[in-house]
């Protein structure tokens, strides 16, 4: 015990990389997932400067200007640069304005599933008795139901919107989140260092939150990041099924909806937005797969 | 092996009452009173409502309604719709076979492409081919399927016009129905424009509900076959001079393809679930449809009974699944 108290004598010729150094050169090698960065780093500028960048207002209607095709076409004009839906607006304005939503849907999704997801797995982690099996059992109800036929449940229980649409979509990876979480912790309970903490007087919500959920973040993260991706997805098939955000909203998988009508008529009403879901929601998944080949020790070379 | 089947048939006591109760609070939890919606714009006097309240049992405390409710369900009676006044089981076992033929067809197209792709990938490592699957794969993984679906309609059925719209077949056919799969009915009535009918109104659907599993095949196989390709046992073969079509063909598939099962019967009960698009889209008279329907016009009934019905469906599918892997890898059946 006393050689712990000696300092480290040890001469190194180079300091170890630090954590994050050695994240990045993991990540950064992986070409995918920068890509996957960059695009959603130029999706967060769109989304903040959209009323800067957005040649119209997304709700504003022209008369002058129903169907427009994209410029390149015959009849297209600069003015609508990809064109105009059924009632004149301008689609390129309302991609642009339709970034802030899916950014918004993702984020909020992942913030409430994982805030939860971290205090119920904590909790089913540190007490494994009756409360860790009913939780984990409910979990287990949740994950034998189908995310979307789910989703579409609680919202027909909460009423069509943007914001009951996101908590359902919450809801539906919650248990992604519980799994995980405690799965981690039961590894990490194990620890010496855990028992050392635990000796020297820790409180169990210490424990939970201060000691031991710092050392289970590397797999959250992951989840999180490919959870953003499928909520964004979700989200808009409940907003395509006139469940989530609500006309004249400009939200991807509502402008889908509202625009099917005219799928043999004007194919850029329909192909754009949902070119922009995928755009984003590849970009979310390659970053994701990249994190995680990053993050995940066991696949470390 | 009858003790595992006997804890994985316990663990659907519980499911199956989590599902009953989500289903229940489904219809109790909706804001506004159901008797009002029932009635209509019509409306309803005080003495009326009161009466109506004791005939449904609406009175009576939540868990007394919830024990009533688990009887009627145990009995097999989901009540019937609102809009249609069928029961709403009929209905369902009406619309059930297009879901299913829908859902197998793209399971197949999947497994069909998926595995061989996959296959291919693994064994040509970081050529071209491995790239392009894996890029595709990512794509479609990342695919909205009812933008997916419309794509599809655009190019094939307007453009080329080579597919229908939507729909299951053509009007002028009618087909005895014997299977409830109209494919199979067709092919056995013997009429050749028929199946061809089928067939054509069938594919497009089949594609855009198969693409996210066939994504997740690929990648799920490659990865797999992989693994087993680095294998001690796979040196061995290749060094007894086996040709390496029977190496990767029968040595490796073998065991790289026993994850690649448990993805694809997790799949086959979200494929009902992603039918819910699908069947939108294409106006594809199955049970998805019959829900979105439903949900539009606040038939509760249909909605209750749907999600119940659906749920209990990929219960059971899932719990074939669970035994059949039993079955096939003795690992899992003695890790409890």
């Amino acid at each position: 015990m006393a050689a712990q108290n000696e300092p480290l004598i040890l001469e190194t010729s180079a300091a170890p990389p630090t954590p994050l150094r050695e994240f990045w050169s993991y990540f950064s090698d992986n070409p995918g997932a920068v890509a996957g960065l960059v695009v959603i780093f130029v999706i967060v500028l769109l989304a903040i400067f959209a009323d800067v960048i957005s040649p119209h207002s997304p709700v504003a209607t022209h008369d002058d200007a129903f169907l427009k095709p994209p410029f390149w076409e015959e009849g297209g004009t600069l003015t609508y640069p990809l064109g105009t839906d059924a009632i004149g607006r301008d689609m390129l304005s309302r991609i642009i304005h339709g970034t802030r939503y899916s950014l918004l849907i993702g984020s909020i999704v992942v913030l409430i599933s994982l805030t939860l997801g971290i205090v119920i797995g904590l909790t089913a982690g540190f007490f494994q008795g009756v409360v860790g099996i009913l939780i984990m059992r409910l979990m287990d109800v949740i994950l034998t139901i189908p995310g979307l036929l789910l989703a579409i449940v609680i919202v027909a229980i909460l009423g069509p919107g943007l914001t009951n649409a996101m908590i359902s979509v919450a809801v539906v990876y919650l248990p992604y989140f519980v799994r995980i979480t405690r799965a981690a912790v039961i590894g990490e309970l194990a620890k010496d260092y855990v028992t050392a903490s635990r000796v020297n007087g820790a409180s169990t919500p210490r424990l939970m939150f201060i000691t031991v959920l710092p050392n289970c973040l590397a797999p959250l993260i992951v989840q999180a990041t490919l959870s953003f991706s499928a909520g964004i997805i979700d989200a808009a098939a409940l907003g395509f099924l006139g469940l989530g955000a609500q006309p004249p909203t400009p939200e991807w998988g509502t402008m889908l909806a509202d625009s099917r009508e005219f799928v043999l008529r004007a194919w850029w009403v329909v192909t754009l937005p949902g070119l922009a879901i995928l755009i984003t929601v590849l970009a979310g998944n390659l970053m994701g797969d990249g994190l995680r080949d990053a993050l995940d020790p066991r696949l470390k070379r | 092996m009858l003790r595992f089947v006997f804890t994985r048939l316990t663990l659907i006591i519980p499911t199956f009452i989590g599902i009953t109760l989500l289903t229940f609070l489904l219809v109790h939890a909706v804001p506004g009173d159901p008797l009002e919606i029932l009635a209509g714009e019509r409306g309803i006097t005080a003495a009326r409502h009161a009466q109506l309240l004791h005939d449904y049992g609406l009175d009576r405390p939540l868990y007394l309604q919830y024990l009533v409710y688990m009887g009627h369900v145990l009995r097999g009676d989901l009540g019937l719709s609102l809009i249609t006044h069928a029961p709403v089981v009929d209905e369902f076992r009406q619309l059930f076979p297009a879901t299913v033929e829908l859902s197998l067809s793209a399971m197949l197209f999947a497994v069909l492409f998926g595995l061989p792709a996959g296959i291919v990938a693994a064994v040509k490592r970081n050529s071209v081919f491995d790239h392009g699957v894996m890029g595709v794969s990512l794509t479609g993984y990342s695919m909205p399927i009812f933008w997916w679906g419309l794509l599809l309609i655009i190019l094939f059925s307007n453009t080329l016009g080579w597919t229908p719209v939507s729909g299951r077949i053509a009007v002028e056919y009618d087909v005895e129905p014997v299977t409830g799969f109209l494919l199979i009915d067709a092919l056995l009535s013997d009429d050749e424009g028929a199946f061809r009918s089928a067939l054509s109104h069938l594919i497009l659907p089949m594609i855009a509900l198969g693409t996210i599993p066939l994504a997740v095949i690929a990648r799920m196989t490659r990865s797999s076959m992989l693994e087993v390709l680095g294998e001690d046992y796979i040196r061995t073969a290749r060094a007894k001079g086996l040709s390496p079509f029977f190496v990767v063909g029968v040595h490796a598939l073998r065991n790289a393809l026993i994850p690649v099962i448990t993805v694809i019967g997790l799949y086959v009960g979200s494929l009902f679930a992603g039918a819910i698009l699908t069947e939108t889209i294409f106006s594809w008279p199955g049970v998805g449809h019959w829900l979105v329907e439903g949900i539009n016009r606040r038939d509760y009934p249909v909605l209750q009974g749907g999600v119940l019905l659906i749920g209990s469906v990929i219960m059971m599918v899932n719990l074939g699944v669970d035994l059949l892997y039993g079955l096939i890898n003795p690992r899992i059946r003695y890790r409890r």
